[in-house]
C-alpha cells in the first residue's frame, strides 16, 4: 500500500498497540486480560505492519528464525516452569508449594508463577498469529 | 435481562442468518466481523471483560484477516 | 415428501432445544447448580493461595494450568499443520529429495 497517510498513521499507531498488548500480558494477574488477549493484540500490530509495508519488510522485523524461537520458546517457558514444581514440591505446575514468592497482592510483582506463565502464553499466541498470516501471504507468491 | 441485552441478542441472530444466506463470501466475512464485535459488547454487558477483550482481538480482528487472506487465494463468490 | 419430513424433524428438534433452554436455571441465585463449594473455594481462598487478585487468572494459570498448557499445545500443533501443508520457505533441494511416507 503506497498511501502516505495510511503509512504515517500506522507508524504512529503501532507502538501504542504493542505497548497495550505488553501491558495486558504483564498485568494479567491484577486486571482483566492475560496472555491470550495480550498476545493476540501484539500479533495484530505485527499483522497491521505486514499489511501496510509488505511481507518483505515484515520478514526483516519478524523473520523465520525469530518465529521458530518464539514458537518453541513460549511453550518451553511454560513447561520449564511446570518442571520446577516437580523438583521443589513434587507436583507439576504447582505455585505456592513450589516456593514461588507470592508478593504483595495487587502489585505487579505478585502471584508467584502466574505472570511468568502469562509471558510464555503471550509469546506463543503472538508468534502463532503472525506466523499464520505470513504463511498464508507468502504461499501466494510461490 | 436488560433492554440492551435483548437488542444485542436480536441483532446477533439477524447477523447469523445473514451470514448463512449470503452468496458473497467477502460480505459474509464483514458481517461475521460485525457479529464478533456485537458478541464482544454482549460479553461486556454480561460483565466478563476478559472474554470481551479476547473476542474483540481474535474474532473481529484476526479471524477476519485470515478469512480475507484465504478468499484472496480462492474465489469470492459461492457456487 | 422428504423435504416436509425434514422440516418436521427440524421443527421437533427446535422445540426440544427450546424446551431444554427453558429448563435451565434462569435466576442465578444461591440455589443454582453452578454455585457449589468449588466457587466458594475459589472466591475465598484464591487470594491466599496464589497471590493474584484476578480470580480468573488464578484459575486459568494455577488451578487449571493443565488446560492452558493444552491450549498452548493446540496452537503449536495448528501452526505446525499449517506450515507443513503450505510450506512458505520450501527450499528447492528439499522438494527434490525423495520422501518416504
Amino acid at each position: 500500500m503506497d498511501d502516505i497517510i495510511v503509512k504515517s498513521i500506522t507508524r504512529i499507531i503501532i507502538p501504542f498497540v504493542q505497548l497495550y498488548g505488553i501491558f495486558i500480558i504483564l498485568h494479567g494477574h491484577v486486571s482483566p486480560g492475560g496472555g491470550f488477549s495480550g498476545g493476540a493484540l501484539f500479533g495484530t500490530s505485527l499483522i497491521l505492519y505486514t499489511l501496510i509495508f509488505g511481507v518483505d519488510k515484515a520478514q526483516k522485523k519478524f523473520s523465520h528464525r525469530v518465529s521458530e524461537i518464539a514458537e518453541s520458546g513460549g511453550i518451553l517457558i511454560y513447561l520449564s516452569i511446570g518442571v520446577i514444581g516437580i523438583f521443589t514440591a513434587g507436583y507439576f505446575l504447582s505455585n505456592k508449594a513450589a516456593g514461588f514468592p507470592l508478593g504483595e497482592a495487587g502489585s505487579l510483582l505478585s502471584g508467584g508463577m502466574i505472570p511468568l506463565l502469562m509471558i510464555g502464553v503471550g509469546i506463543k499466541v503472538a508468534s502463532t498469529m503472525v506466523t499464520l498470516f505470513h504463511t498464508l501471504i507468502m504461499e501466494e507468491r510461490l | 435481562m436488560g433492554i440492551v441485552n435483548l437488542i444485542i441478542v436480536v441483532l446477533l441472530i439477524v447477523c447469523a442468518l445473514a451470514i448463512e444466506k449470503m452468496k458473497d463470501l467477502l460480505g459474509a466475512v464483514i458481517v461475521f466481523s460485525i457479529y464478533s464485535l456485537l458478541m464482544s459488547v454482549l460479553w461486556l454487558v454480561l460483565k466478563t471483560p476478559d472474554v470481551a477483550l479476547t473476542e474483540a482481538a481474535i474474532g473481529a480482528g484476526i479471524t477476519s484477516i485470515l478469512f480475507i487472506a484465504i478468499i484472496g487465494r480462492t474465489e469470492r463468490f459461492e457456487k | 415428501m422428504r423435504k416436509w419430513a425434514l422440516r418436521i424433524l427440524f421443527f421437533m428438534l427446535f422445540m426440544l432445544m427450546s424446551y431444554s433452554v427453558l429448563q435451565m436455571p434462569g435466576d442465578i441465585g444461591l440455589d443454582s447448580p453452578a454455585y457449589n463449594e468449588a466457587t466458594h473455594h475459589y472466591i475465598e481462598e484464591s487470594l491466599g493461595e496464589t497471590g493474584a487478585i484476578n480470580i480468573i487468572a488464578s484459575i486459568l494459570t494455577d488451578y487449571r494450568a493443565f488446560d492452558t498448557l493444552g491450549e498452548t499445545i493446540v496452537l503449536f500443533t495448528s501452526i505446525i499443520a499449517v506450515i507443513s501443508i503450505l510450506r512458505p520457505s520450501a527450499k528447492p533441494e528439499e522438494e527434490e529429495a525423495p520422501t518416504d511416507g
